[in-house]
């Protein structure tokens, strides 16, 4: 099979890797991931040997970014007053969702059960199609899930 | 499911304006060489018709009746898989489309890129090129300006072929003895723009082939990545 025009993995794509990318990283930040994640994606796409299995393909780059996203905003250096030298606030500071708590808690998580619980719940794939995306078996997907939810519930419930 | 599931199950995901995010991505695409084609679609009196464009220039007009995926997945194929819907990349070719159909423009004055086309076939739409606004020529004409002067059959398949019709204008070619011939985006259409470009549809009452000078293909093209 050739690759079909790029615009076409945006079309059939973009919505759905916009709510993975929201959930691995908040919607402050999975626009912007997005457009890292696409832009990568067309810079290699020529290159691909086929067009199979595009979908797995743009989720490991989005998963690559989402990581990135994560690991720069964990960087980002925290505002300090400093009498009388630039601003007080911080410049960015990061969204909020109305269900935020649950959603700082998916955050914290590795990130292998982050991903596959974002892949379970957000998106409402089966563990074969998690096992896909993510590049591994479906009992190990399962076992990740799993694994977060326990994590989630003893932080949510804390 | 648990409660902690169903919460899961249903995040506050802000929308998302997919046209927003094409747009933001063909910039920068653009902006980083990234737009091998750009592609938009425009509506004419001939209905909607789409255009794709290479920073070298125009590569392919497709007629609806082609279907814009097929041509789409033609032009990935064979030009560069890194096809967007780039609009502000086409301007240029969709506003002289424009004021082609509202008469106010005879010779477009349009960059073309020839990959989709090769050797004797593109020797013949260089010479269709040259047919003024207006006028008509036979296949015969076309063929022997291309330097086959019996290869009128050739020629006609070339011109069947053609992946830039209206800016090519393969609809001024016609029978020596005053039939139309053929044309990819319908008889009807070539009807029409011969109608629209004032040419007389009774016959070659002026045979063109003295005006089309001899031209030659251009250098070859490689095709990119």
């Amino acid at each position: 099979m050739s690759l079909p025009p790029f615009q076409r993995l945006v079309d059939d794509h973009a919505t759905e890797l916009h709510r993975f990318l929201v959930g691995c990283v908040g919607a402050d930040l999975a626009e912007d991931c997005l457009q890292e994640t696409l832009i990568s994606a067309l810079r290699a796409y020529p290159r691909l040997r086929h067009g199979d299995n595009l979908r797995a393909w743009l989720y490991t780059i989005a998963h690559r970014k989402a990581t990135d996203a994560v690991r720069l905003r964990a960087r980002r250096p925290r505002t300090v007053q400093l009498n009388g030298m630039g601003p007080s606030e911080p410049r960015t500071a990061p969204a909020t969702l109305p269900d935020d708590g649950l959603w700082t808690a998916v955050r914290a998580l590795p990130v292998k059960q982050r991903e596959a619980v974002v892949h379970r719940y957000v998106l409402d794939l089966d563990y074969r199609q998690i096992a896909e995306r993510m590049g591994t078996s479906p009992e190990a997907a399962r076992q990740s899930v799993s694994a977060g939810l326990r994590r989630l519930r003893t932080e949510v419930d804390r | 499911m648990t409660d902690l599931e169903r919460r899961l199950a249903s995040p506050a995901t802000p929308t998302l304006d997919p046209a927003r995010v094409t747009a933001k991505l063909a910039r920068r695409a653009d902006a980083e060489g990234l737009l091998d084609v750009a592609w938009a679609t425009l509506d004419t009196p001939l209905g909607p018709i789409a255009v794709f464009v290479t920073p070298r220039g125009l590569v392919r007009v497709a007629y609806d009746r082609e279907n814009f995926a097929e041509v789409a997945d033609e032009v990935a194929e064979r030009v560069s898989p890194r096809v967007l819907l780039a609009p502000q990349r086409t301007d240029s070719v969709r506003t002289q489309l424009d004021a082609y159909f509202s008469h106010d423009l005879r010779e477009f004055d349009l960059a073309i890129d020839w990959t989709l086309v090769r050797g004797f076939n593109q020797g013949v739409l260089r010479a269709t090129a040259a047919i003024p606004y207006g006028d008509m020529a036979s296949y015969g004409d076309v063929a022997a300006a291309a330097g086959s002067p019996r290869a009128a059959r050739a020629a006609g398949n070339a011109l069947a072929g053609n992946p830039i019709p209206i800016v090519v204008p393969c609809h001024r070619v016609i029978h020596a003895d005053g039939g139309l011939g053929g044309y990819t985006g319908g008889l009807e259409t070539k009807r029409y723009l011969l109608k629209l470009e004032g040419s007389r549809l009774d016959g070659l009452t002026s045979p063109a082939s003295g005006r089309l000078a001899r031209s030659r293909p251009g250098p070859r093209r490689t095709r990119p990545g």
